[in-house]
């Protein structure tokens, strides 16, 4: 593991932070929400392994059904978007048969109107923001509006993940969980406790330095 | 004794290089295009597949699909499953509705288990480029820089066996192959409602701008749907290159870019 995911985990060993991030993320579909006047909002996650796209945050219409509901990622609009890094913007998608038959199976709740946007974070692809039954007529400014909140809602994305991929190693058996386990047992020292301690891990570091 | 290629011009071989076509004065939309319906020209949609018989769409000429064999590595073959999402048909129509009369091909890199794979999207261009379309459409775009170089190869190719790539702009502030190389075309969206409406960016790297807005599109199911975004903006482009190059299948990549840049509606052509 690379010492920058050494980090990442050990601060969420510290921070506690998947609940925190999941926050953040609602918190983006709900602004988005808001701002373009929507019935609803959703993230979709990639999850790579299973190459199924799963809907982590989600406002408004289908609220209750769609958290944690998982479709394959490699076909249907979310997928075209994630797939070529492009945004969508699609009226009247309850014309497309497939489409409407999939989501009315999932949530009896039907979108007439659909915008789609990749969350893009360095080369990577994470998932798909989604703007559902917005109120206006489209028009390039939203466009660039949403490519806006996508760039946020990817960064929240991004810290979700490594804080879930340093929850899996800290509940792991390996070295890095005793780290994990000791940086967080340090933090929840109390404040007179806490100097003698850090002494002894200096004196621990340069014993394996040396070694 | 088999031609070389002309890395130099002795001084006996100017007449090699005559030209047989003489640009007119003025390059107009009317010399470009007017009375041609893209008969002769084979556009290739590279996408999530094309659906067959749609109205819009009408007949398909071939379809493939790119997809990793049994070793990984990227095998094309025979598509019989026709469009997983329902973009490469809208884009299909709408190189139809510019240029009734050309050949439609497929070539999908989009299905279930490979997503967002800049591999199959490189070997579905690859594919694309060996069959000498002379149009391809990609409303598409890898973020990843290792397939970037490979890219830019691929596109220079095309570029010099007078096959157009077509590509459209990322809208968002990321890095993205192919539509960044000068040796394709970009494309970007404007908002008015013609289709022949199109112009020339000064300030690159998008190159032109088409028709992205509120557009009623094919879709599955025989379906029509009103959808945005560069990606269709970019068979805008793709319909206007077939008609120049049914007209003037002379013209290189380059002198077609030239076409579009004197016959843009900020430049040469109307309003």
């Amino acid at each position: 593991m690379s010492e920058d995911r050494l980090h990442a985990a050990v601060a969420a060993g510290v921070l506690g932070s998947e609940e925190r991030f999941r926050e953040l993320l609602r918190s983006v579909v709900e602004v988005a929400r808001a701002i373009f006047a929507a019935k609803a909002s959703s993230v979709l996650l990639l999850d790579e392994e299973a190459n199924e796209l799963v809907f982590e945050a989600v406002v408004g219409e289908g609220e209750k059904d769609l958290l944690g509901k998982r479709f394959p990622a490699g076909t249907g609009v979310a997928g075209w978007v994630l797939a070529t890094r492009s945004p969508l913007v699609l009226e009247d998608v309850a014309r497309d048969p497939r489409f409407a038959k999939d989501v009315a199976d999932d949530t009896g709740y039907v979108p007439q109107g659909l915008m789609a946007v990749p969350l893009l974070h360095d080369e990577r692809a994470l998932g798909v923001l989604e703007v559902l039954d917005r109120q206006a007529r489209f028009t390039l400014q939203e466009m660039e509006l949403l490519g806006l909140f996508a760039s946020q809602a990817a960064i929240a994305l991004d810290l979700l993940q490594r804080a879930r991929e340093a929850q899996a190693a800290l509940a792991g058996e390996g070295s890095l969980a005793v780290v994990a386990r000791l940086a967080a047992a340090l933090e929840q020292l109390g404040e007179d406790a806490r100097p003698a301690a850090i002494r002894l891990l200096e004196s621990l570091e340069a014993l394996l330095a040396a070694g | 004794m088999s031609e070389l290629p002309a890395w130099s011009l002795p001084a006996g071989a100017i007449e090699r290089i005559a030209l047989e076509s003489p640009w007119p004065a003025e390059v107009t939309r009317e010399w470009a295009w007017d009375g041609t319906t893209g008969k002769g020209v084979r556009v290739c949609i590279l996408d999530s597949g094309v659906e067959r018989d749609h109205p819009l769409v009408g007949r398909v000429d071939s379809a493939v699909v790119v997809s990793a064999g049994a070793d990984g590595e990227p095998v094309a073959a025979n598509d019989a499953e026709g469009d997983v999402c329902g973009h490469g048909t809208a884009c299909a129509g709408i190189v139809r509705s510019l240029a009734p009369d050309c050949e439609i091909h497929s070539v999908r890199v989009l299905g279930p288990g490979y997503t967002g794979s800049g591999k199959i999207l490189l070997a579905g261009l690859r594919y694309a480029i060996e069959q000498g379309f002379d149009v391809v459409n990609m409303s598409l775009s890898t973020t990843k820089k290792d397939y970037a170089a490979v890219l830019h190869d691929l596109a220079d190719s095309a570029y010099f066996q007078r096959t157009v790539l077509v590509a459209s702009a990322h809208n968002m502030p990321v890095e993205s192959y192919p539509w960044r190389f000068s040796s394709v075309i970009s494309v970007g969206s404007h908002e008015e409602e013609d289709p022949l409406t199109f112009f020339y960016n000064p300030n690159p790297p998008v190159e032109f701008f088409a028709r992205g807005v509120n557009i009623e599109v094919a879709w599955l199911g025989g379906e029509t749907l009103r959808c945005s975004g560069n990606s269709f903006a970019t068979p805008h482009v793709a319909g206007i290159c077939a008609l120049v190059r049914s007209k003037h299948p002379e013209l290189t990549p380059f002198q077609l870019k030239s076409v579009l840049h004197l016959t843009a509606s900020n430049v040469g052509g109307p309003r």
